[in-house]
């Protein structure tokens, strides 16, 4: 794998590592430190603040039957929860946010294709898939776009953006990326917002198909 | 900041580490009492903190130590010790039970089960947290409220995009470890 250049910014890392952030974020930020041992060292180093904050923290005196109530399960058989795996080219949060599922992809346009996630209040996330050589339309965002390229890579304005690479896109950028040569780019990308497309016929078809 | 070089002796090991190990390799129940007794006041503080009452709190608690004990094949005691472990567990339970979401989580490493861990690693693990502790110790209490309430996850929307609140640099020399560790653990394992 080459190597990662656009990483998760400090402040999202620290907002995940902390449980803050919204789901569709979450599901591609855990899916970024799968990759990109440096954004998973950040993640780690989070973990011991907050391992500290516990430890140091006020404390509260639990019930005086508690420890017993608990020990008495320690052989209680245990529900085996799923644990997903990474499969091809989807990484294991991808695979847990599919439920372990093959993505349903749909065309949407343009030889552009989307397997929505998870749509809801909080934003929605999507694999996109894009044929080599090809421009999405042209869009802005009502707030925070987060897009992990997870085969092939695209290009815009702000710059290349391979396997492993997360751009982080906010209102102010209007920007049209278009996919590299050879395979076709697979993207995880969530949205606080539906996109808004500048132009009308997108924005027509945006309702049509969710984007 | 300097650290002075780990000693190879085992017994500068916190005892938090040599019960979870215990628990983990052994299933030593008197062990996983005595992460117990250490851990369940500061869960049920850490929970309330955060809003939940009491019941609900000491039903959080109940399921973390569960979890500790029923999960403890995935702890590494070189990558994270084991506050930073249980920290994520409490924060998991406690999204599953307020939000209704289950927490998408990075894929696991695997944690070599023949590998003997050497102590003097384990040690610099403990070592750097103790850092971290000294540094978050060290702070004006009303920064220190700021960092807390962000690992208690009440990070606001405003908060997470202006990037205010959370020392990073406190961090930075447990990053290296970790980065250290991550790169050492990944070239073992291709």
């Amino acid at each position: 794998m080459s190597a990662i250049h656009h990483h998760t910014p400090d402040a999202l890392l620290a907002a995940y590592a902390t449980g803050s952030l919204p789901l569709p974020f979450a599901v591609v930020v855990a899916a970024h430190t799968s990759l990109c041992t440096r954004c998973r060292s950040v993640y780690e180093a989070h973990q011991v603040a907050g391992g500290v904050v516990l430890e140091t923290g006020s404390r509260t005196d639990v019930s005086g039957d508690l420890k017993t109530r608990t020990l008495d399960l320690l052989d209680a058989p245990m529900v085996t929860e799923a644990s997903y795996e990474r499969a091809g080219i989807l990484p294991g949060p991808v695979m847990q946010a599919l439920k372990g599922k093959p993505p349903r992809w749909k065309p949407i346009g343009m030889g552009v294709r989307q397997s929505i996630i998870s749509s809801g209040n909080a934003g929605s996330v999507r694999l996109l898939s894009i044929p080599p050589g090809q421009a999405v339309p042209d869009h802005s965002h009502h707030g925070l776009e987060l897009t992990l390229v997870l085969q092939g890579s695209f290009s815009d304005e702000t710059g290349r953006y391979g396997v492993g690479d997360l751009e982080v896109a906010d209102d102010t950028l209007e920007h049209t990326p278009i996919a590299g040569e050879g395979e076709p780019c697979i993207c995880l990308a969530a949205t606080d917002a539906p996109l808004r497309f500048t132009s009308l016929v997108p924005r027509l078809l945006q309702r049509v198909f969710r984007i | 900041m300097t650290l002075k070089r780990p000693t190879q002796s085992a017994a500068q090991v916190s005892p938090q580490t040599i019960w979870m190990l215990a628990v983990r390799d052994q299933r030593d129940k008197a062990a996983f009492a005595a992460l117990f007794d250490y851990f369940a006041p500061r869960l049920k503080g850490f929970v309330m903190r955060s809003g939940a009452r009491s019941a609900m709190a000491e039903d959080i608690v109940q399921d973390v130590m569960l979890t500790v004990w029923r999960k403890a094949a995935q702890f590494d005691p070189a990558r994270a010790q084991v506050s930073a472990w249980i920290y994520q567990i409490a924060r998991n339970r406690q999204i599953d039970v307020i939000r209704k979401e289950s927490r998408p989580m990075p894929e696991l490493l695997e944690v070599e089960p023949d590998a003997e861990c050497d102590a003097s690693v384990i040690v610099e693990v403990e070592q750097e947290a103790a850092v971290l502790k000294q540094a978050l110790a060290q702070l004006k209490p009303g920064q220190r409220d700021i960092v807390e309430r962000a690992y208690l996850g009440e990070f606001s929307h405003q908060e997470i995009s202006a990037q205010t609140g959370l020392p990073l640099g406190t961090i930075k020399s447990r990053i290296r470890l970790g980065l250290e560790r991550l790169r050492h653990e990944l070239k073992e394992l291709r």
